[in-house]
């Protein structure tokens, strides 16, 4: 496998202008001839199906959920970055791309990180355009608030719906498509496999939900923005339905992955209450703003309530460890440090598993209302979930699985290793490194869909024949939709005892606790024997009530499972074969004394793409190098 | 069209009138609602002559009948029943619109916002314009009155009132207006568009007020009547 | 840790749209207060695929009170007993020991039921694509802050952007009117400068589109705005009758040789 990054030539300023100058275009009046296919519908599919038509492509929209307004990029609160310098503090293209680059521990692509922030303006202008309701002050202007990691005010808000607003601005560019007839939009419809003919994508087939119909849709590219796969941990802050399948099926059809063991684990979470528990409740990060984290210094006082533990038996940990960025230190560092915490047995909670987030001091100084303004609908959806007061009472939160800044490989103009196949938004890896900064998931999402795929594509549909659409009746086509409707046979033939959300759990635990914030040699080697029981025992004991004719959710879970039963294990292999520490990445063997991530960049400064060999044969690993020609490389410090 | 396949008409969606539409017929309601309230706030005041006897109280009839060398009552009738037929035209075509988005009810539906007076609208519109019908045919046309005289509105007014099932359906009817105008008279405002949260504690204290003063002067004719007050 | 405890449901179970559906009881036993709604009826349906039955169908994604995917009728009430609170954000400790719990999926003639609790809300997407939109294609817009829009128009488009698209609106209406969700998307984009060029056909375009829909009309309850999750006011309706009442006044058909587009 040939791992070409395509990072075009030239000062890092000028190779996204050239490239763009460099790309072949697609001549007006052939666009319509070309037909592309959008996997998922949040900001980076959302944008990029609505863009694309907006082109003159003939688009086909698919997502799982009911409408494409309801893809999880919409629970994203905090906000987006962009390097607009409105309020005059020094922020700049160049600063957010060090920034970013920095942040993702030097495991990013330098060239790709440098265009995201040079789109990062444009896709503010194009949301206020769309009539996103940024914040704004008296004077009319957009607010800007500081995030986690940047020691700039560069992140652009809307209240704590950031990602809600972003989306619906999206979904509505795209709902104008559709209504135009340009998109033809596929709700409630899940993609289980990737027609490749030659080597080149050339199409997919669905399962409509509903009625059960497995289809096949084929086209000259496919676009896949299916987001992230962290709920191979079952517990994430992840919406129930997401899942990697449809990069699980491009992976074994040849898209390499890349570097599946970067996961991030947000650090300020709602801690779980128990077995019951079928997902994890983030908080933004933008509390961490006014609120201060801290744990008793003292074990014996983690069973008081935090209004009897005193000021002076407080411990302000993230303030103590790292001075200047204190509380809102990147989320690696306030994660792991949260761990340790707890590790240290000075836990909160019932669980012992959470720490402070206290915004006495806040309150104090700013008064009720304005935390009530800058932070209202966050309160109220704690107390909904905890029925505690966080005006009262500091809130208690625990880190929980977030993000996957892994996921499948792709070159400069987001082109896998499969010709056609595009891979946008949360579903690629190019742009967080090791970890990804608050603000940045929604820039990247919507970077990709509206200013990077309608270029990069148009290069790629340009050399291709209008018109060279594979037939219907093509073997590959057969075959692709035979071994999905085998596939879903399968499942029911199983007929055993468990359900699938059983198995999910199962491996939600051996992934926590191995793969999680911190990993180890004989844990991954644990997980790597753990993980093929599970599944064995899954196609063996799995049990799928009705039939596959009507809405079935076990069903739809339990294809997704048993994806996850493969994904978590590429996931611990690739985490066992990284030894080093980098971002969300924390090997245990390798760290400073002083409990921080040490890098290796003499052995470990590159992209790791694993290519599927075939079923129980072992994947292959290839690197891709990476080169750090503008930003140094230098251990991050945060101190 | 398939359930998860999303198609849009837009083109054929603009040919759709302002009758036609939902919000337009809406609007239909409320404004002959206001002529209609209006109406019956001057029907009120009109009345009151009652109290001055029969000599005011006839004289006032007259003045209605002569107004505009007579032709002023024939606008105003005019004026009424269209506005009373757009009414009923638009309340029967939303009500059957609404009755038809709801096919299957629930099993138990809690009303938490609404008010007993909103959820009653159509019937208590059913029973007002019946009353009016029966209004009309009896002090009007005197149709349905046993001992009609039409030069001296007052005595038909008294005598009409003597009989207690008269004076009783009178009330009922009266309380019918209370509930309709109690929804209605904050309703037209929001239809309207006519909502402002500086504004809206006066809309509904408006409505409630003039509720108040409509029903409760017109209620006091019959009890007036029964209990020899007026005579 | 709080006590747990056993509830019966009376839940409506309908295999397919053009199946029937009738009501079916299920006993939901060791019921933990801190659970969510949700997790309530995944501890049902667990035990449920064990007998192998088929587990109760039921919509729900991002389980926190975002995306607007959950909602059913809980006792009469879309989304529950509790205010501005969604199915999934729902917990177990809004209910006690011994409740009998009826759940009935949206009742309108635009939502056709699919299966259990799920509708199809289609028709929202319809009338958003009808209209509900700035039409600002990708790379036209300028700078973000060349337009100053007062704090107070960006804060009321903000209220009414808070829509999930969730229904329970319609759920709630005794009518089955969409207009708090139609009104609340013409709201937010009436507000804003970017808004205006398309004000007046966007506000016939998604009546016409709801009205095709067959939703019914407002007759102004209020049931709709107690169910809302996310607090959208009625106010949004008046303003959408006003921006209406406007646009059907001055409105001219298009004139010939005014330009394609």
């Amino acid at each position: 496998m040939e791992l070409n990054s395509r990072i075009p030539d030239g000062p890092i300023e000028k190779k996204w202008d050239n490239h763009k100058f460099d790309l072949k275009l697609v001549n007006p009046a052939n666009k319509r001839k070309y037909k592309v296919l959008v996997v998922g519908s949040g900001l980076a599919g959302g944008a990029a199906a609505a863009s694309l038509a907006e082109l003159g492509y003939e688009v086909e929209c698919f997502c799982y959920q009911d409408s494409p307004r309801r893809a999880h990029s919409i629970a994203a609160q905090g906000g987006i970055n962009a390097a607009k310098n409105y309020h005059n503090d020094g922020d700049s293209v160049r600063r957010l791309f060090y920034d970013t680059v920095k942040g993702g521990d030097f495991r990013a692509r330098e060239a790709n990180v440098h265009r995201l922030a040079e789109v990062s303006n444009n896709i503010i202008d194009q949301c206020v355009g769309q009539g996103v309701p940024f914040a704004r002050e008296y004077g009319g202007l957009l607010d800007n608030r500081s995030f986690g990691g940047a020691q700039v005010s560069r992140t652009f808000y809307a209240r704590g719906q950031t990602g809600q607003q972003l989306l619906l601005g999206a979904y509505q560019a795209l709902q104008r498509q559709v209504g135009l007839g340009t998109v033809k939009m596929f709700a409630r419809h899940e993609m289980h496999e990737l027609i490749v003919v030659d080597g080149v994508a050339k199409g997919i087939v669905t399962r409509d939900m509903v009625t059960g119909e497995i289809k096949s849709h084929l086209a000259d590219a496919v676009c896949l923005a299916t987001g992230g796969y962290g709920n191979t941990m079952y517990l994430a802050t992840y919406a129930k339905g997401c899942n990697g399948t449809a990069i699980w099926r491009a992976h074994k059809k040849g898209a390499a992955f890349a570097n599946p063991c970067f996961t991030q684990i947000h650090p300020t979470c709602i801690p779980v209450t128990g077995d019951h528990q079928s997902k994890l409740t983030l908080m933004s990060e933008s509390l961490r703003n006014d609120g201060r984290i801290w744990v008793p210094k003292k074990k014996e006082d983690c069973g008081k309530p935090a209004s009897q533990i005193p000021e002076d038996d407080r411990d302000y940990y993230l303030e103590r460890k790292y001075p200047s960025y204190g509380n809102l230190a990147p989320r690696d560092i306030a994660s792991r440090a949260a761990k340790q915490v707890c590790d240290d047995g000075r836990g909160i909670g019932e669980t012992g598993l959470g720490v402070y987030l206290d915004f006495d001091a806040a309150i104090k100084r700013l008064g009720a209302n304005k935390i009530e303004e800058k932070y209202g609908n966050l309160f109220e959806m704690y107390e909904r979930i905890t029925d505690e007061n966080p005006y009262k009472t500091p809130m208690r939160i625990f880190p929980a699985t977030h993000y996957t800044m892994g996921g499948l490989w792709v070159d400069y103009n987001l082109m896998s290793t499969i010709p056609g196949l595009f891979v946008l938004g949360e579903a690629n890896f190019s742009d967080h490194g090791a970890n990804r900064l608050g603000a940045s998931a929604l820039m990247q999402g919507l970077a990709d869909g509206y200013f990077v795929i309608p270029y990069t594509i148009g290069g790629y549909l340009a050399g291709i024949k209008p018109g060279s659409r594979i037939k219907a009746e093509d073997p590959a086509v057969k075959a692709a939709e035979q071994y999905v409707s085998d596939r879903v046979a399968k499942l029911f033939a199983i007929n055993g005892k468990e359900t699938p959300t059983h198995f999910h759990r199962e491996l939600g635990k051996v992934m926590w606790e191995f793969c999680g914030m911190g990993r180890n040699e004989a844990g991954l080697k644990k997980a790597l024997q753990l993980i093929p029981q599970i599944r064995e025992e899954f196609w063996k004991n799995l049990r799928i009530p009705g039939s596959g004719a009507d809405v079935n959710q076990s069903l739809e879970l339990a294809g997704r499972v048993a994806d996850f039963l493969e994904i978590g294990e590429l996931m611990c292999l690739d985490a066992l074969e990284r030894r080093e520490s980098c971002g969300g990445h924390f090997r245990e063997e390798w760290q400073t004394e002083e409990g921080e991530a040490l890098r290796d960049d003499e052995n470990f400064c590159h992209v790791a793409a694993w290519e599927h060999k075939g079923e129980g044969q072992t994947p292959v690993r290839h690197v891709e190098p990476l080169s750090f020609e503008n930003v140094h490389l230098a251990t991050r410090s945060y101190k | 069209m398939s359930v998860a396949e999303q198609s849009i008409a837009g083109a054929e969606a603009r040919g759709h009138g302002f009758l036609a539409s939902s919000v337009g017929r809406k609007v239909i309601m409320a404004a002959t609602g206001i002529v209609l309230f209006g109406f019956v706030t001057v029907h009120m005041i009109g009345n009151t002559q009652a109290y001055l006897g029969a000599e005011g109280f006839n004289g006032y009839a007259k003045f209605l009948h002569t107004m505009l060398h007579g032709a002023g009552i024939w606008i105003f009738r005019a004026v009424l029943i269209s506005a009373a037929g757009l009414h009923v035209w638009a309340a029967t075509t939303l009500t059957m619109d609404n009755l038809a988005a709801r096919p299957v009810g629930y099993r138990a539906q809690q009303n938490v916002a609404s008010t007993w007076a909103s959820r009653t609208m159509r019937w208590s519109g059913v029973i007002l314009a019946a009353f009016i019908v029966y209004h009309l045919l009896h002090l009007t046309t005197g149709t349905v009155h046993p001992n009609f005289d039409h030069t001296n509105p007052y005595a038909n007014f008294v005598s009409g009132f003597k009989v207690p099932a008269v004076a009783g359906f009178y009330i009922v009817a009266q309380l019918c207006l209370g509930l309709h105008m109690w929804h209605g008279v904050w309703s037209f405002s929001q239809s309207l568009g006519l909502s402002h949260p500086r504004y809206d504690g006066l809309r509904r204290g408006f409505a409630y007020g003039l509720t108040f003063l409509v029903v409760g002067v017109n209620i006091t004719y019959p009890i007036a009547v029964l209990t020899g007050f007026i005579h | 840790m709080a006590k747990h405890f056993n509830l019966t449901l009376h839940v409506w179970r309908q295999k397919n749209a053009k199946c029937d559906g009738k009501f079916v009881e299920y006993p939901a036993e060791n019921i933990s207060p801190d659970m969510s709604f949700l997790e309530m009826l995944d501890v049902v349906n667990e035990g449920l695929i064990r007998k192998g039955e088929e587990p109760i169908a039921f919509d729900h994604d991002c389980r926190e009170g975002i995306c607007g995917t959950c909602g059913m009728v809980v006792n009469g009430r879309p989304h529950g007993p509790k205010e501005r609170t969604t199915t999934c954000q729902l917990h177990m400790r809004s209910f006690k020991d011994g409740d009998n719990i009826t759940l009935e999926p949206w009742r309108a003639e635009a939502f056709p039921v699919l299966k259990d609790l799920m509708v199809d809300r289609g028709a929202f997407d319809r009338i958003i694509a009808a209209g509900g939109f700035i039409s600002a294609p990708t790379g036209s817009p300028q700078d973000a802050n060349a337009l100053p829009i007062p704090k107070e128009n960006a804060d009321l488009a903000m209220d009414a952007a808070a829509c999930i698209g969730c229904a329970a609106c319609v759920a709630a209406c005794p009518n089955a009117s969409a207009m708090l969700f139609v009104s609340a998307k013409i709201s937010q984009l009436a507000l804003l400068p970017q808004g205006q060029p398309e004000r007046y056909l966007r506000v016939r375009d998604m009546i016409a589109q709801m009205d095709a829909e067959e939703f019914g009309t407002c007759t102004n309850h209020g049931e709709c705005e107690t169910a809302c999750p996310k607090g959208i006011k009625m106010e949004n309706i008046a303003r959408m009758n006003r921006d209406f009442i406007k646009a059907s006044l001055t409105y001219r058909p298009a004139t010939i040789g005014g330009g394609a587009g």
